[in-house]
């Protein structure tokens, strides 16, 4: 009996250690708070709307990038929240178009890697599109597993790399 | 499932200047090389009974009737026909097949003994059989060079044949003798005269720059055909070798290009705004096969190699992506996630009759049809490790235990398989080369970390 529920605690703790895997550690600082709207200025101080500087101060950069499980391409709350927060963005800077990576991590075949950062991009623009940002807007580029962030052969480094990534074009 | 569809029309294609500013200058093509009759050998068995490893060939330089300069080498022809016995000796003892004595050991024979040996010379040598060449430059400054293998106990000659080169195309000589004795000797067909296509990859993991590369099939005559400006990845030759088809992010995007070895010119495969993956030609050089994400849904596509439209062949909501035919041109065998996980394959060629082949367990991804037929190269992408199986799914045989071993390719004559092999950590990457035993595996040297081989079939 002991044994059993013993048993019990070890697979539920080690299914709720599965389910932190998925997402990178937390090495990122926390999201800034509010930041205060942007009002055109007759002599501008910051980075410029639409720039990438402007975009992850905005945003917090820990907001660009959603992760996902192995093979996996699905938009989870957590990527959800991350992607709304985008949106908000993307609404209040109606001009700004940018480009969604979609990655892979190193444990796969290059061309299936290929198509999966694909489908992840697609994932993320999908989420944008239906949160009313128009799809005119989101261009998509897949880099399969070319470019990682981080350089382990481990699951950290892997989870870390398995991402779509939000960058601006302006 | 057969659809014949009209690909987009591009109305932001990548200009012909973008396409082709990561291009090298292009290279002059090879030449043909003529085959010349010798007089016939002798046609039954060789008179030798044991394992193929422990027969000892003797290789000493070839023979020139007259040291004169040439083009191929710059101490005349009996320095390269020295070089010529060099090279016969590593094919075969690079790869593993006989017990070959190279020229620098050998006493060397005169142009009189290549048609009849001194038996007397070789016999004290314990060399079951016995190369002679010759090499001589004729009046148009191209080359013939003659190939003769004798049986040391029978004192018969075996096989004979001579071809007529270009200087430049020397080397090619000698793989046509090493496939010459291979095939007397095996009774399988040559691969040594062939080459391969590749990724030279260097720098840091995260920023590595991809050049695609050519090489002969023991590397030599390298050449980079792209600067590393932009990635490139997974490289095929034609056919007939006179193109190269491979993706490049030449635009920002990754895309699938033609590009034409002897006019340094390269195309899009189709005209289409979006990502198109894992080029393929077909055995006769007809069709390419490649792979199209719309909407992030890949399918695989097939297109005449001289343009037009594109033709359809699967279409579910999982990634269909790669292919490849069998020898006959009849059927593909693909991968495709449609269950769940990367699974392997089989479809007609128009895209009909899809059915899956791969039940093991595993992952099944990239797999290649043998150039004889009789087996298709796949890597397991669950243990990444490069396997075999028949063409219906059965016979599953793991021929490789690197930490990521991935995307075989066939030699010519479906006897060696070669792959890359990725190093856990560091993500150096390098080429390797196995039998169907899985038991000579070897690496094979480049300039850089290399990865995404493509062999080419026999030089036409």
């Amino acid at each position: 009996m002991n044994t059993r529920i013993a048993t019990a605690v070890m697979l539920s703790s080690a299914l709720a250690l599965a389910a932190c895997q998925k997402k990178a550690p937390e090495e990122l600082p926390p999201m800034p708070e509010e930041t205060p709207v942007a009002t055109p200025t007759p002599t501008p101080a910051g980075p410029a709307v639409g720039s990438m500087e402007h975009f992850l101060a905005a945003v917090g950069q820990a907001n660009t990038v959603v992760y996902f499980d192995t093979d996996r391409y699905n938009i989870d709350a957590e990527d959800s929240a991350k992607l709304q927060r985008q949106a908000q963005y993307f609404s209040q800077y109606s001009n700004v178009t940018f480009t969604i990576e979609g990655h892979a991590d190193e444990r796969g075949t290059r061309e299936y890697n290929l198509a999966l950062g694909e489908r992840r991009a697609n994932s993320a623009k999908n989420y944008l599109v239906s949160l009313g940002i128009p799809a005119s807007r989101i261009r998509t580029v897949s880099y399969g597993k070319e470019r990682p962030v981080a350089l382990g052969s481990n699951e950290s480094a892997w989870a870390q790399n398995r991402r779509a990534a939000t960058v601006t074009i302006n | 499932m057969k659809k014949l569809i009209i690909t987009a029309i591009a109305f932001a294609a990548a200009p012909l200047a973008a396409q082709n500013q990561d291009l090298g200058e292009p290279m002059a093509e090879g030449q043909d090389v003529e085959t010349i009759e010798e007089e016939e050998g002798l046609s039954g068995s060789v008179s030798f009974e044991g394992n193929l490893d422990d027969l000892g060939i003797a290789i000493p330089a070839f023979a020139t009737d007259r040291n004169v300069p040439t083009p191929a080498n710059a101490n005349g022809t009996e320095a390269l026909g020295l070089e010529l016995a060099r090279v016969i000796t590593s094919d075969l003892r690079n790869n593993g097949l006989f017990k070959p004595t190279g020229p620098d050991s050998l006493p060397r024979p005169s142009a009189a003994d290549i048609q009849s040996p001194v038996w007397s010379t070789w016999g004290v040598r314990g060399a079951e059989m016995l190369v002679h060449g010759y090499v001589r430059a004729r009046s148009d400054d191209r080359l013939t060079v003659g190939c003769y293998l004798y049986d040391m106990a029978l004192q018969q000659r075996l096989v004979a044949e001579g071809w007529v080169v270009s200087p430049a195309d020397w080397r090619r000589a000698a793989h046509k003798c090493a496939d010459l004795i291979y095939s007397r000797l095996t009774g399988e067909s040559p691969f040594f005269d062939s080459r391969i296509a590749y990724i030279a990859e260097t720098g840091p993991k995260d920023n590595r720059v991809k050049r695609l590369a050519i090489m002969d099939s023991d590397g030599a005559n390298h050449r980079f055909i792209t600067t590393g400006r932009s990635t490139a990845l997974t490289p095929r030759y034609s056919p007939d070798y006179k193109k190269l088809t491979y993706l490049s992010y030449v635009d920002g995007n990754p895309r699938i290009y033609v590009y034409d070895i002897g006019t340094g010119k390269q195309t899009l495969v189709t005209q289409s705004e979006n990502p198109t993956f894992a080029p393929r030609w077909s055995p006769d050089g007809r069709w390419i096969l490649y792979s199209m994400a719309v909407g992030g849904n890949t399918d695989i596509y097939r297109v005449s190699a001289q343009g037009g439209r594109s033709e359809r062949l699967t279409d579910t909501p999982g990634i269909d992506i790669g292919g490849s035919y069998s020898p006959d041109g009849s059927r593909i065998v693909f991968e495709s996630d449609r269950s769940g996980a990367q699974q392997c394959y089989v479809m007609d060629a128009d895209g009909s009759n899809q059915r899956r082949i791969s039940f093991g367990g595993s992952r099944c991804a990239t797999p290649e049809w043998s150039p004889r037929g009789d087996q298709i190269a796949f890597t397991n992408a669950s243990s990444f490790n490069v396997s075999v199986m028949s063409p219906s799914g059965g016979n599953v045989r793991t021929l490789t235990r690197g930490w990521q071993d991935e995307a075989p390719t066939w030699a010519p004559n479906g006897r060696i398989i070669q792959f890359f092999r990725t190093e856990r950590n560091s993500g150096k990457t390098s080429l390797w080369q196995v039998d169907l035993t899985g038991e000579n595996e070897r690496s094979l040297p480049t300039p850089v970390d290399a990865s995404d081989p493509a062999w080419g079939p026999i030089l036409p």
